[in-house]
């Protein structure tokens, strides 16, 4: 708080101009200790250069790699059997509470739901999409606007929605929200769609789904170009359906892809909390992991259950790398 | 070598997969994932009084355009809540190294995992590439305590306090960090793909490894290092959790992402305004993803694509 009583004094353009001042220098510090490295680097004799090199390209991304990821977690695995402030250890404690009081057991039921949902509903519409324009003339138009809100941050996208699920409590007053318009034309009454546990997680996810779905599209589809037209052709002189072709050559020609978009959507789905944030701020039990994990750790200032409920996040996630590691190992033996 | 029989079958195949019903299909998609944010576009340059009596979809039967939205947003503001403009341009300063760094470490360590012999390389490379799935939460508690006191194990001072919290540098290096895995992986694809002929030449030739790097690695890596550029941008420009925990909450280094999502929890700032707003924050990854799109999406595909 301290930092904007100190900001009263001074005009947005003289805080841009100081914000821009260090940028330069910051810029100009990389830049200026790269060319010197370089240049004495470059002259030292051939021996040297051989240990040098070492120093150069790959320490400083491995110190950082050690002290900003491995260092962290580690150190998050003890807080998480530590209490609120990170004087004493209190065991299990903390588990035990993520896993037994009402609320949080909503929000692991609820995370559960968003990595169960997204990542098969978005690489779903996007496998259909991929495919449904595969052969089409000219595709782009309609791939851009899908592809579109991966552009878009969380943070827009939370505020797109929120207008979309706008509800007018009034019945006087016009609706302004189209999802209540849409409905209303149709006969329904309208609900305010963010209050209404659980469907209003559904309403949330459809954000998340709507953003992923390009990738998903995107990288689909261009595995689906790598399927031999011969084979597809074959399948075809033999008579099988679309449906069938679809599901009995495409689908298992572009197997591995499929398994990396799901993954990679597992793995997005599991760490966002900006939507959730943005759109309910975790209320009417909406909650997920993710967000509650900050909650945790900066609103109620209690670093034992913040970091307990990082590493459930965290153990969640590991089989997904394990399998992926696996991938990459058979990858590079194939090759 | 098509037979007649075979280019028989392909024309039929192209009328199914281009049948009418598909295409019509894939539009009314595209049509219904463009409709939100078209809206909010609509909303944003309708006067309040329009945006808060009808639906945006009434623009089109009283069409009045008015930029007042976008005046009142960027540039009216006290001095506890600045202008827009002032977290654009805090945006930027974000963005800009916050993709310099860790592009330039990742290309350093891609080369020196691709093209160095050492014990161990393998296991480091496999140790980075599962990296990439630590969970940002997983990092924030010890980080910004080793942001706001140092490492100090027992008594002894390993990093010490530097002094920075409330500066850029923490949200710089925090991004530098998480970007690293990723850019190391997708890079290291590409680099190690250089053929071997032309390093073996070079070396011939005298060339050090440093020589090597200018003068080889770094001319020929350019295509995958703009398509990861546009990556590590977007992910930046749009992040929320970072700037929010790594920026202290000091309104003169938070990006536009953290003001919006403040725009949203009060209730004080209307609608009008924060469609302009969110706008604002859009409009820069929008033109980078139109215009740049093949290189994204080419970035995207060398990450994940299989075969």
């Amino acid at each position: 708080m301290h930092f904007s009583f100190l900001a009263a004094r001074k005009t947005p353009w003289e805080i841009i101009g100081e914000n821009f001042t260090l940028l330069a220098f910051a810029l100009l510090a990389f830049g200026g200790v790269l060319v010197l490295l370089f240049l004495i680097a470059g002259r030292a004799n051939v021996r040297a250069q051989e240990w040098l090199k070492y120093l150069v390209f790959l320490v400083p991304a491995l110190l950082l790699l050690l002290v900003g990821l491995i260092y962290p977690t580690i150190r998050t695995i003890i807080l998480s059997f530590m209490d609120a402030k990170s004087e004493n250890f209190v065991g299990f404690d903390n588990y035990v509470w993520a896993f037994t009081i009402p609320e949080i057991l909503i929000v692991l039921r609820n995370t559960a739901i968003w990595v169960f949902l997204v990542p098969f509903a978005s690489t779903s519409i996007g496998l259909a999409i991929a495919y449904m324009t595969d052969r089409m003339k000219r595709p782009t138009v309609i791939k851009s606007l899908i592809f579109m809100p991966m552009a878009i941050s969380f943070v827009g996208a939370g505020v797109i929605w929120r207008f979309v699920y706008y509800f007018e409590p009034n019945e006087n007053r016009p609706d302004l929200g189209l999802l209540s318009t849409i409905v209303k034309s149709f006969g329904g009454t309208p609900n305010n769609w963010m209050l209404e546990a659980p469907w209003n997680t559904f309403f949330l996810i459809v954000v998340m789904v709507w953003i992923q779905t390009g990738f998903a599209m995107v990288v689909l589809s261009a595995a689906m170009k790598n399927v031999p037209d011969e084979i597809v052709e074959a399948a075809m002189l033999d008579g099988a359906s679309p449906l069938n072709r679809f599901f009995r050559v495409t689908m298992p020609m572009i197997r591995a892809t499929l398994v990396v978009v799901l993954t990679t959507i597992i793995i997005a789905t599991l760490k966002v909390f900006d939507i959730v944030r943005t759109m309910t701020g975790g209320n009417f039990q909406t909650n997920v992991i993710a967000n509650e994990m900050y909650s945790q750790a900066f609103r109620q200032m209690n670093y034992g259950t913040g970091s307990a409920l990082a590493i459930i996040l965290f153990v969640a996630i590991i089989p997904v790398i394990i399998y992926n590691i696996r991938q990459l190992r058979l990858e590079r033996t194939e090759r | 070598m098509a037979t007649v029989q075979t280019l028989r079958a392909k024309k039929r195949a192209k009328d199914i997969f281009s049948s009418p019903f598909a295409s019509a299909a894939a539009w009314i998609i595209a049509v219904v994932w463009t409709v939100p944010t078209f809206g909010l576009l609509v909303s944003s340059i309708r006067p309040d009084t329009d945006i808060n009596s009808s639906g945006w979809w009434n623009f089109f039967v009283q069409p009045n355009i008015s930029f007042e939205n976008y005046q009142k947003v960027l540039f009216e503001g006290t001095t506890t809540n600045p202008p827009l403009f002032q977290f654009f341009f805090n945006s930027l300063a974000v963005t800009i190294p916050a993709v310099i760094f860790p592009i330039t470490l990742a290309v350093f360590a891609a080369y020196a995992l691709a093209w160095f012999d050492f014990k161990g390389r393998d296991f480091l490379f496999f140790g980075i590439f599962a990296l990439q799935v630590v969970p940002l939460q997983l990092t924030l508690i010890p980080l910004l305590q080793l942001f706001a006191k140092g490492l100090v194990i027992g008594d002894t001072t390993i990093i010490p306090d530097l002094g920075i919290t409330g500066t850029y540098i923490p949200i710089w290096i925090a991004h530098t960090i998480f970007a690293l895995p990723l850019a190391v992986f997708l890079l290291h694809n590409f680099i190690s793909q250089i053929p071997k002929e032309l390093i073996e030449a070079a070396r011939v030739d005298g060339a050090g490894p440093f020589t090597l790097f200018t003068k080889i690695i770094l001319p020929l890596s350019v295509p995958a290092i703009a398509s990861f550029l546009i990556f590590q941008f977007l992910w930046v420009w749009n992040d929320l959790l970072v700037g929010l925990t790594f920026g202290a909450g000091s309104k003169e280094v938070a990006p536009m992402t953290v003001r919006i999502a403040e725009m949203v929890g009060t209730r004080g700032s209307g609608w009008e305004v924060l469609t302009a707003g969110a706008f604002v924050s859009m409009i820069v990854p929008l033109i980078v993803f139109f215009a740049l799109q093949r290189y994204f999406v080419r970035g995207l595909l060398a990450g994940s694509v299989k075969g």
